[in-house]
């Protein structure tokens, strides 16, 4: 991977800090009129998700991390890892609990997520912004009631828990937006 | 634009105009120079000239050729400095007194700050400090005395310095006072009596008995932006002579090209360049600090970006 110095810096650039990958959220230049010239940056850690702020003497240089975002299809879940599937060479790629996190929820086979690489190692999954998911629980449907006052939770086939209308009934599918958790309606089958 | 050249008009001092071209440049190691190439007339084959990163050596020259009080408005140019507070092209304010000390012209530096806010600042008593008063308030330390490992030491309390190494002792000084300090100085704040170290083109107080060799230089600080840097002038051409060479030097170890060195302004020192105090402001970033923006972008019609 190549080097990257002060004058490169940029958000988003990928670098290694401490032997982890981190992504640069902002990079600020700062110089005493008659003085040595810094770059502070803000990081995020990619495998902590953290947030590290680090200065560094202009002219200083980072190792580039060797990290990518793909388009991979989820294939199933053997308890312990999460399989995905490149669509076009399919390769198959594991990635584990600590980097598919809260997403682990919301994935349903041969939905199309963006996995994120380092050294070919999967550190992030990242659901579709929209998923169609059944509802496997929920109380029974109070006909009649459309102006969907406060809700009830209902459980997903895959184990997520989000609020719905009262109308909605077991056995439907609904449309979920992944980056809020909310309901956003029913699916016509 | 209106009230500063009143400001000045009533006080007598006389607005000049300097080349933005000249055929020698700063040597200091922390500024750096744009270069270009004038080719035709009497330089067939061309010759380098810099851009000014400041106006002060042919300022000097007209006061070594008794111009008196004069001041200037005009551009200048900083290679490698792009960022929040920085633009490789900038306007700068550029007064000399003859006569004055630093102290007197921190007074009339005050008196304009204030004219030129016209009632925006929140208080316009400004606070005074030394270098090192300001060191042992917000860190703890004395920056005359401390050695290099006290100051990395101090420098690594704080989680956003905790990487940075190898450093000299003014890098780590300047470290301490931009990211820590700085950004600390709210209201309209002079800073005084660098470390010899720092003098620049300022004049060196020699250490007495308990009291360490400071430049008679100071800073202007507010809204954690610095906005101004001023001297008692140095006016021994053979002291400015060995600054500059020291300059070289340095800039040799670190890999810079050398600058030639101005001749021309040290032929003036040798003449006589009166007794006086000099400084320097930033006009885009006094603008900005009235103006309550966040980026030098802000007040530039045509930042970098948009050039």
């Amino acid at each position: 991977m190549a080097n990257y110095s002060t004058n490169e810096f940029r958000s988003g650039l990928k670098v290694m800090i401490d032997n982890d990958p981190c992504a640069m959220i902002e990079c600020e230049f700062v110089k005493p009129g008659k003085g040595q010239a810094f770059a502070r940056v803000k990081l995020r850690n990619l495998l902590t998700g953290r947030v590290v702020e680090r200065t560094f003497k202009s002219g200083e240089s980072l190792p580039g991390a060797d990290v990518m975002d793909t388009d991979l299809e989820y294939l199933y879940n053997d308890g312990e890892f999460w399989y995905f599937m490149h669509p076009e060479t399919f390769e198959q790629v594991a990635a584990d609990a600590s980097a598919v996190g809260d997403s682990g929820k919301w994935l349903k086979e041969q939905d199309s997520c963006v996995v994120t690489l380092w050294n070919d190692r999967p550190i992030d999954v990242v659901p579709p912004n929209f998923v169609e998911l059944r509802i496997v629980e929920t109380d029974p449907g109070v006909r009649g009631d459309t102006a969907s006052g406060g809700g009830k939770p209902a459980t997903l086939e895959t184990g997520a828990v989000v609020r719905v209308p009262l109308f909605v009934e077991n056995g439907e599918i609904i449309k979920v937006d992944t980056r809020s958790g909310e309901y956003v309606g029913r699916v016509k089958e | 634009m209106g009230r500063l050249r009143r400001f000045f008009a009533d006080k007598g001092v006389l607005e000049v105009e300097t080349p933005l071209l000249s055929a020698a440049g700063a040597t200091d190691p922390q500024i750096h120079s744009f270069e270009t190439r004038y080719q035709g007339p009497g330089a067939a084959r061309g010759r380098a000239l810099y851009l000014a990163s400041s106006p002060e050596f042919a300022m000097k020259r007209l006061l070594a050729a008794g111009s008196g009080p004069i001041y200037q408005v005009c551009k200048a140019f900083r290679q490698g400095e792009s960022g929040r507070l920085h633009n490789p092209e900038f306007t700068l304010l550029e007064w000399y007194r003859p006569g004055f000390d630093h102290f007197r012209l921190m007074d009339e530096v005050e008196a304009l700050v204030v004219e030129l806010a016209a009632g925006r600042l929140a208080d316009t008593r400004a606070e005074r400090l030394t270098y090192a008063e300001l060191f042992h308030r917000h860190l703890g330390l004395d920056p005359h005395t401390a050695s290099n490992e006290d100051l990395a030491r101090r420098a690594a309390d704080f989680p956003a310095l905790a990487g940075v190494s190898g450093l000299a002792r003014d890098g780590w000084l300047d470290l301490l006072m931009s990211h820590v300090i700085q950004p600390r100085l709210e209201r309209l704040t002079f800073v005084y009596h660098y470390p010899a170290s720092q003098a620049a083109l300022a004049r060196i107080i020699r250490p007495s008995a308990d009291v360490p060799a400071v430049a008679e230089r100071f800073e202007l600080f507010y809204r954690g932006v610095e906005l101004a840097n001023g001297f008692h002038e140095l006016t021994d051409a053979a002291e400015q002579r060995a600054r500059f060479e020291r300059d070289q030097a340095q800039r040799q170890a670190q890999g810079l090209p050398p600058i030639p060195l101005d001749e021309r302004l040290l032929a003036a020192l040798g003449e006589g360049l009166p007794p006086c105090a000099g400084v320097a402001l930033g006009l885009d970033r006094l603008l900005l600090v009235f103006s309550d923006q966040e980026r030098l972008s802000d007040t530039l019609a045509f930042p970098l970006a948009r050039a």
